[in-house]
């Protein structure tokens, strides 16, 4: 997210505006330590594969990013042009920090990395629109034997 | 709904790990959102970034300029508006070539469209309805997809030289000088009123930044 007074003032009143519909206060989900710990990043950037299918602008659905896929080959078809894509065009780690994950797996700091990453296109899609996909995710997911996910936004 | 946790940052939108090249400032943050797995208060736990991101070169006074200078853009109508792009593509053609090289990567080509073909493609709308020259897609896909070309083609090039410049001055450099900005600020009424409705929606919404359509003519 950003500081409110470091976006234009257009900006500023479109997010605040947004319906965010509040959570419950139901507990966390609990796990084991984080060296025991095997993550997927799952971003709301509209990354995939090159080759892959592009995003459309009413594109609920989801993009597999391998997890061994050099962090070099993805590119961004996110339909908001209201972010920076500068950031992600020099380093893509900046939006999907798969590299920093990796070395701190290799470091023993967390248990593992998964074998599968995802991405959607998170343009202001109400909770009950993307769920769908968010349940077929955590199905895959858990298959995986992941037990924590890092949810990366734009 | 189970909350995930969340860590607030104080970067900019696009930006969720904060600088680009700085792998120890990406692990800082990394490691300040895993720590809070381990936590198991509640109700919500919203934690804030005490770190503002590294500063871009612009911030420190030198400001930033593209690796050449361009022409100021002249032509107020087509078919010159076009010439001048293509123009301006010859120029910035070793740059992203080294930027590419540099990066071991490019994010332009998810139209799969070569560059002036994007800005022959773009230019055809004030023609009418073009033929739509990317078959996985519809029109108004396409014509998305080239205006995302486009601008990773340009902001590429103009990132070439190590360093970085902050994606205010990048976005006021692309819109407000370069004839590719003014091309896409001139299609925009354009396209808004489009016979092909996936156009017209594209114009409305994905063409022009919200912080940039002062410029709009």
């Amino acid at each position: 997210m950003v500081r409110l007074t470091d976006l234009a003032d257009v900006d500023a009143r479109h997010l605040l505006a947004k319906e965010c519909p509040p959570f419950g206060s139901e507990p966390f989900v609990a796990g084991p330590p984080l060296r025991e710990r095997r993550i997927a990043i799952v971003t709301s950037a509209g990354l995939h594969r090159l080759g892959d299918r592009s995003f459309d602008i009413q594109d609920t659905g989801y993009r597999v990013i391998p997890g061994d896929l050099p962090a070099s080959e993805l590119v961004m078809t996110h339909s908001s042009v209201n972010f920076d894509r500068t950031g992600f065009q020099q380093d893509t780690n900046v939006v999907f920090p798969i590299d920093r994950l990796r070395e701190l797996a290799a470091e023993g700091e967390i248990g593992s990395v998964a074998r599968f990453h995802y991405s959607v296109m998170g343009a202001g899609w109400l909770p009950q629109e993307i769920e769908p996909t968010a349940i077929e995710l955590a199905a895959m997911l858990k298959e995986d034997a992941v037990n924590a996910v890092l949810l990366s936004p734009v | 709904m189970r909350p995930p946790r969340f860590l607030w940052v104080p970067f900019e939108l696009g930006r969720p790990f904060g600088a680009p090249g700085d792998a120890a400032f990406q692990t800082k943050v990394l490691r300040a959102l895993l720590a809070l797995l381990a936590r198991k208060d509640g109700p919500v736990v919203l934690e804030d970034f005490p770190e503002d991101a590294p500063a871009a070169p612009e911030d420190d006074g030198t400001g930033w300029a593209c690796p050449i200078n361009l022409p100021k853009p002249q032509a107020a109508a087509e078919p010159a508006m076009l010439e001048e792009v293509l123009r301006e593509i010859a120029r910035l053609a070793p740059w992203y070539a080294y930027a590419r090289e540099r990066r071991g990567r490019t994010t332009f080509g998810v139209s799969g469209l070569e560059i002036e073909r994007v800005a022959r493609f773009l230019h055809a709308f004030f023609d009418g309805v073009p033929a739509n020259p990317v078959a996985a897609v519809t029109l108004g896909e396409a014509l998305r997809l080239a205006c995302e070309d486009l601008r990773s083609w340009y902001l590429e090039a103009a990132t070439a030289r190590p360093g970085g410049a902050g994606s205010r001055a990048l976005a006021d450099w692309f819109w407000g000088e370069t004839a590719a900005g003014r091309l896409l600020l001139a299609l925009q009424p354009v396209c808004a009123a489009s016979a092909d409705a996936g156009v017209r929606h594209v114009a409305e919404s994905q063409f022009v930044p919200r912080s940039q359509r002062h410029r709009l003519p």
